[in-house]
């Protein structure tokens, strides 16, 4: 069996700043960490080859810097890293890094099943996994909680909608996006570590998973950001100061305020 | 010139996002009207059989056509035969924009179909304006972990396609449609093999989300960090008992343990469009307001007069939590015993 996840680089978001002045993301110094959810997926692929039997291939599109994502990916013990990393991918929205994540996997086959992450942290789209699976008009099951039989032809997950746990039988090969309900990503292994540090990451560029450059990267993309701003805040309303009147009174007050608007 | 809202649908029923997605289209319709490009208002329902009078109120909550491609494929959701159904429509009616809710099944969809037009797609705005000059679809939503609000644009591509998180916004008020406007309502025949998915539906086990308690309310009581521990949530719930209101939460408070994730309002949380929002210990940090920003009336108690919170409420009480919100229930409960007493 072969399984292809799908994994980005994305910055550790729980500290991003910002520049006061300039209203932009500061990236220096910010550590750089494997898309949490794409943990999640790589741990399905490695259970399903503890399972089956066959190996895992992990792809990321990304600068160079984003072998690291591809190595701790080894360590954990995926069996062949793959970078697409080349000035023309640069600024790719959703579309281009669909196209050029559908182009390396096409270039991959034979495969049986391609993971993705329900999203990324960074961007929080979720639009890659299902474009690429488009892309590749490969069967497509989004938000995976779990896995419940994998069979020759056949994929059977549960997938966790608005309503609860929803079952589907997909044909292989197809696409799965994974939430964190899969399985808990686990740690790499010294032995993998090492073995990461040796192993060779291929590194591809447009012409060799035969994408046009002038379609992908910034000058590909269909959508452009065209402004950032910061949030402006935009009510000011009544203050009360409950210290300096007590409690009892600023509860009257609070009463009063909502009973003129009808909501006592 | 069109604007398309994509309806959602469970067995048959039309979910509300159907209808709170008019409120957003109408808006744009309006906008490209203003620019000097008139736009139709038309609401695509895709389902199986289709409740007739969830199509009629979606004619009298403004949409201006609704279409209908009924296929017993289309339901329940599978997004191979949603897509088909979709793209041929597409290709056929040429809509400026496409807006979708950005559920499970929206979120798939868009996507999925948006590559094969070949055109760009936003997820999950918070805003959305026609830009007056060029008439482009302005497309403004949160990034970098809410902190700040990225503009975008699909100024070369169309239809230019985005999704809107659910209750977001209100569904625009019912009018009863004039009977000749019944006609507004289009069936589309669904060519054989278009509504077809190679992937096979077995089963739903329903689990109502208790979140949905919180989505669905007209009031809110939530509770933050400022509760100290899980027992504080006793000050929120009785507030939340004598306001007949849900019972939300920050993520401090959820990260703590103190109450489930169902219950928390924020950027990776729910969003609320309630009447009334009372955020209790809360500091109003933007991923919080980000899930709660658009409530009609917002009051806050907060110890510190400097609590960003403040700058979104209505009516702020600086004070002491565990003082003012218990005055606050005997007070409310005081004025509807004597009103009860009047009647
Ligand atoms: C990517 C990302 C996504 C996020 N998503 C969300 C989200 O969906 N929802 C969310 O809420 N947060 C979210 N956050 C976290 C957010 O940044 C804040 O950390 C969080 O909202 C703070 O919660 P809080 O207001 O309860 O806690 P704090 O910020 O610690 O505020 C507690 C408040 O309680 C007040 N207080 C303390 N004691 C009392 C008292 N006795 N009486 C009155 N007031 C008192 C304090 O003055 C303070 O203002 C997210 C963060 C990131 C990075
Ligand atoms: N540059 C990339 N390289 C590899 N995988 C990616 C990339 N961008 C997105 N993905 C995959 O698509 C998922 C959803 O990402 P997004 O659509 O950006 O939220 C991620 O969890 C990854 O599995």
């Amino acid at each position: 069996m072969h399984v292809i996840v799908c994994i980005k680089q994305v910055p550790e978001t729980s500290n991003v700043r910002m520049d006061p002045q300039t209203g932009t993301i500061v990236r220096e110094g910010v550590e750089s960490i494997v898309n949490p959810f794409d943990l999640h997926a790589l741990e399905l692929a490695l259970r399903l080859k503890e399972q089956r039997g066959g190996r895992v291939t992990a792809i990321s599109m990304g600068p160079r810097a984003a072998e690291t994502a591809i190595r701790e990916a080894l360590s954990m013990g995926c069996d062949d890293g793959l970078l697409l990393s080349d000035r023309a991918f640069a600024g790719s929205d959703t579309w281009a890094t669909s196209r050029v994540l559908s182009a390396a996997v096409r270039k991959l086959a034979p495969f049986d099943l391609v993971l993705a992450g329900v999203r990324a942290t960074d961007g929080e789209t979720g639009q890659v996994g299902p474009g690429v699976a488009s892309l590749l008009a490969l069967p497509l099951a989004t938000y995976v909680s779990s896995v419940l039989e994998l069979t020759d032809g056949f994929v059977t997950v549960e997938r966790l909608i608005e309503e609860g746990y929803e079952s589907l039988r997909l044909p292989l090969p197809c696409l799965l996006t994974a939430g964190k309900e899969v399985g808990f990503p686990r740690l790499p292994t010294l032995r993998g570590k090492q073995r990461a540090r040796r192993q060779e990451v291929v590194h591809r560029g447009p012409t060799d998973i035969e994408v046009d450059a002038a379609r992908v990267g910034l000058a590909g993309s269909p959508t452009r950001v065209t402004a950032i701003e910061r949030p402006t805040l935009t009510r000011t309303g009544r203050i009360v100061d409950a210290a300096r009147i007590g409690a009892g009174r600023a509860a009257a007050e609070l009463a009063d305020f909502l009973q003129e608007h009808h909501l006592l | 010139m069109a604007v398309w809202t994509l309806a959602e649908q469970a067995g048959g029923r039309l979910k509300r996002v159907s209808y709170e997605l008019l409120t957003w289209g109408r808006h744009l319709a309006d906008g490209l009207e203003a620019s000097g490009r008139p736009a139709e208002l038309c609401a695509i329902a895709l389902g199986a059989r289709l409740r007739e009078e969830d199509l009629e109120e979606l004619t009298e909550r403004g949409a201006d056509r609704v279409c209908v491609a009924e296929s017993p494929g289309l339901d329940p959701f599978l997004v191979e035969a949603h897509a088909g159904v979709l793209e041929m429509l597409v290709r056929w009616g040429r809509p400026e924009i496409i807006i979708a809710a950005a559920t499970t099944a929206g979120r798939t969809l868009m996507p999925y179909l948006a590559v094969r037009l070949e055109t760009g797609l936003t997820a999950d705005c918070t805003r959305l304006e026609i830009d007056p000059d060029t008439g482009h679809l302005v497309q403004i939503r949160p990034a970098a972990g809410g902190k700040v609000l990225a503009t975008i644009m699909t100024a070369d591509h169309r239809p230019q396609m985005a999704t809107v998180r659910p209750h977001a916004a209100q569904p625009p008020p019912r009018r009863p449609a004039a009977p000749a406007l019944g006609a507004c309502i289009t069936r589309v025949d669904v060519p054989d093999g278009l509504a077809e998915s190679p992937v096979e539906w077995l089963a739903l086990r329903a689990e109502q989300a208790a979140g949905a308690a919180v989505q669905d309310a007209e009031r809110v009581v939530a509770g933050g960090r400022g509760l100290k521990r899980a027992e504080g949530f006793g000050v929120v719930r009785n507030l939340a008992r004598a306001l007949e209101a849900a019972v939300g939460a920050s993520r401090e408070a959820v990260d703590r343990g103190w109450i489930g994730y169902p219950h928390q309002v924020g950027l990776s949380g729910k969003t609320v469009t309630p009447r009334l929002y009372v955020a209790v210990g809360i500091s109003g940090a933007i991923q919080h307001l980000a899930g709660m920003q658009t409530a009609d009336v917002i009051v806050a108690v907060n110890e510190d007069a400097d609590a960003q919170i403040f700058q979104v409420a209505d009516l702020g009480v600086v004070g002491d939590l565990f003082e003012v919100v218990p005055a606050l229930v005997e007070e409310v409960e005081r004025r509807r015993a004597a009103r009860e007493g009047d009647g």
